[in-house]
């Protein structure tokens, strides 16, 4: 179906005998066994959109992640990690493989391109990746909170946003660990 | 009057969902058809250029289509789904799927909770499946943790029963729901009925009809009771018979295969590039089941077959269900024939706390214990996404570990999630009355949807 090696053989390759793997020119590395491949912003849906025409043809599953207490994570040479990361999870049906796509989003501008265009069932997805990171995905159809009513302040997944805290009635320390005011202003 | 003005609009500001919600016929936009109909699937060229425009598809003014909520609590909505229909009559135009009414961040929680403990959280998604959410829970951990391939032989078959009997125990409650759906009432209680004894096994097994926190990193909580296969087998023996029964009851009744057959409608095509999975996907006509494409635990030593539909239609997704019941039986069965003796849980001490009797004796195991529940275990630092096959499609689990007890990231793949993004696709031109047999046959549930 394509001239590229198959993901996973390239992958098995050691990457101190020879050049770093890469898959359509974007560092390829190995998570556990599973193909992971790292690209920039900038050509994240040309990469899906060839990956499409390699087999991928399924966009199981799109989410996003908050590295901000995390930030010196393992990521390939030529990658600078950021605050935020799209993580994509491919699926090719008639080679049986998986291939995972991670994208780095910078915290001061945290915004994607969509891959609605290609892949329909995306839309869901990146609406719960808006919702809980504030990543906000351009050009797509209907950015709006999912999950989350509409006029809920902050976004829940970020690392930042406290877990917020059910008083205990009648303990001691009830009214120190009342709600503060910016959590319950979200439900008046 | 403005007294219930002014209530009228308190109850509008808790419960409106603003942008979230369906807009105005005269609102309409281009892109929002095309998100509805996910992207051109079903549409011609020259009718997308007409959408592109913005002026396809108004050959009705707002004052001729009606707006209406179906849901949050229309009892075929399976929880508290709610849909936005706009109708013409009785013909739905467009439909607007709105969830979240059960969110309870538990992806937030799960950053909370040692993996020892997040098998209580995510058994609590899926709610009709509970085993298959601990089970990817625990493969996605072991993955990461590198003991994937030294789970005991035992402990790996007791997930695969586990597993199967939850699959058909939740089928078994996708005919009571879509029975009742469409009216036939006492095919409710007969799907509730068999459900009901294989939740009585679960019972005696996990202790817990639901939500059993049984599949555990590193293998299971406990061994099968005495008298196990007694009560598999007498499973086994009760449905068959039953099964025939919804055979004469459903699958060869004029009225049910009228009220299924033709309504909803989807090709493989546009199944895939909605993300669809389970038995939509198959209905379809594509044999795509992850038991036997991309085979876990030890799904390739057993013998079953994956059933396919034809025309993708509700008729379709009943009779797969129907029959992957009986494709369960089949694997049970084998199972029982195969399950190995041995432990039920890795002896890692990293990983698995001591037996009860170890922690009488020995001050080291009563430390283990005490630091496996208190402080968890440590998980090295990666990112691993682990699928299976849950009977509603495929559930995925991606963890972020950043090498400490908890989850750094847990997110779960949650089929009902991508699988309900069909229904406006499936509704666009049907009858209400059709509308509620495509979302039973879509069989969401709704704790999964919302997590």
């Amino acid at each position: 179906m394509s001239n590229t090696p198959a993901p996973e053989a390239a992958a098995d390759t050691s990457p101190s005998a020879e050049p770093a793997p890469t898959l359509h020119g974007h560092p390829l590395t190995d998570s556990f066994g599973q193909p992971v491949v790292h690209v920039a912003r900038s050509s994240y849906v040309a990469l899906i959109k060839q990956l499409a025409n390699d087999g991928y043809v399924m966009a199981i599953d799109l989410c996003g992640v908050d590295y901000l207490t995390h930030p010196g994570r393992t990521l390939p040479e030529g990658i600078a990690p950021e605050r935020f990361e799209v993580v994509v999870n491919l699926l090719d049906i008639e080679h049986r493989r998986r291939l995972r796509v991670r994208v780095q989003i910078p915290a001061d501008d945290a915004t994607c391109p969509t891959l609605f265009d290609l892949h329909p069932g995306t839309e869901a997805m990146e609406r719960e990746a808006y919702d809980m990171f504030g990543i906000s995905f351009a050009n797509h159809p209907d950015p709006t909170r999912i999950l989350m009513p509409e006029d809920w302040d902050g976004h829940p997944l970020r690392k930042d946003y406290e877990v917020g805290v059910i008083p205990v009635q009648f303990s001691a320390d009830y009214v120190q660990n009342a709600p503060r005011a910016e959590e319950t202003s979200a439900w008046q | 009057m403005a007294v219930i003005d002014e209530t009228q609009a308190g109850l509008l500001h808790q419960t409106g969902e603003g942008a979230q919600e369906l807009r105005p016929r005269s609102e309409l936009t281009a892109k929002e058809l095309l998100r509805e109909v996910g992207a051109v699937l079903r549409m011609s060229e020259a009718e997308a250029a007409k959408y592109a425009a913005g002026t396809g598809d108004n050959e009705y003014h707002d004052d001729q289509t009606m707006i209406i909520n179906m849901g949050p609590q229309h009892p075929s909505t399976h929880g508290v789904l709610r849909l936005m229909l706009e109708l013409q009559g009785e013909t739905v135009l467009r439909c607007k799927p709105i969830i979240g009414y059960l969110h309870t961040g538990m992806e937030k929680t799960g950053e909370t909770l040692t993996y020892m403990q997040g098998g209580t959280n995510v058994t609590r998604m899926d709610y009709v499946s509970p085993l298959n959410n601990e089970l990817v829970f625990s493969l996605a951990v072991e993955k990461l943790l590198g003991i994937d391939g030294d789970i005991p032989e035992r402990a790996v078959w007791m997930r695969m029963l586990l597993s199967e009997l939850n699959r058909m125990s939740s089928h078994l409650l996708f005919m009571a729901t879509n029975g009742m759906d469409l009216g036939a009432v006492s095919m409710m209680l007969y799907g509730w009925r068999e459900r009901e004894e294989v939740l009585r096994f679960f019972q005696k097994v996990t202790g817990l009809r639901m939500n059993h926190n049984f599949i555990r990193p590193g293998g299971l909580a406990a061994d099968l009771p005495a008298g196990w296969r007694d009560d598999v087998l007498a499973i086994l023996d009760m449905l068959p018979p039953r099964l025939a029964e919804y055979d004469v009851l459903m699958t060869g009744q004029p009225i049910w295969r009228d009220r299924l057959q033709g309504v909803g409608v989807i090709t493989a095509q546009e199944a895939m590039a909605l993300g669809t999975t389970g038995p939509i996907l198959r209905s379809t006509g594509l044999a795509w089941d992850l038991r036997r494409d991309m085979p876990y635990l030890r799904y390739d030593e057993v013998e079953f077959d994956v059933i396919v539909g034809t025309y993708g239609d509700c008729f379709d997704r009943f009779a797969i269900r129907l029959n992957e019941i009986r494709e369960s039986m089949k694997i049970v069965r084998q199972i029982l024939d195969h399950m190995p003796s041995g432990d039920y849980r890795i002896q890692n001490k990293k990983v698995t706390p001591p037996p009860r009797a170890r922690i009488d004796e020995s001050m080291e195991a009563l430390i283990h214990h005490f630091k496996i529940f208190t402080e968890g275990f440590k998980v090295p630092e990666g990112e691993v996404y682990v699928a299976i096959e849950s009977p509603r499609g495929e559930i995925g689990c991606y963890i972020a570990s950043d090498g400490s007890s908890k989850p750094y990231r847990m997110h779960v793949r949650a089929p009902s999630f991508v699988n309900i993004q069909t229904l406006p696709h499936m509704m666009r031109n049907c009858l209400v009355a059709d509308a509620v047999a495509i979302i039973s046959s879509v069989d969401p549930v709704l704790g999964e949807v919302d997590r």
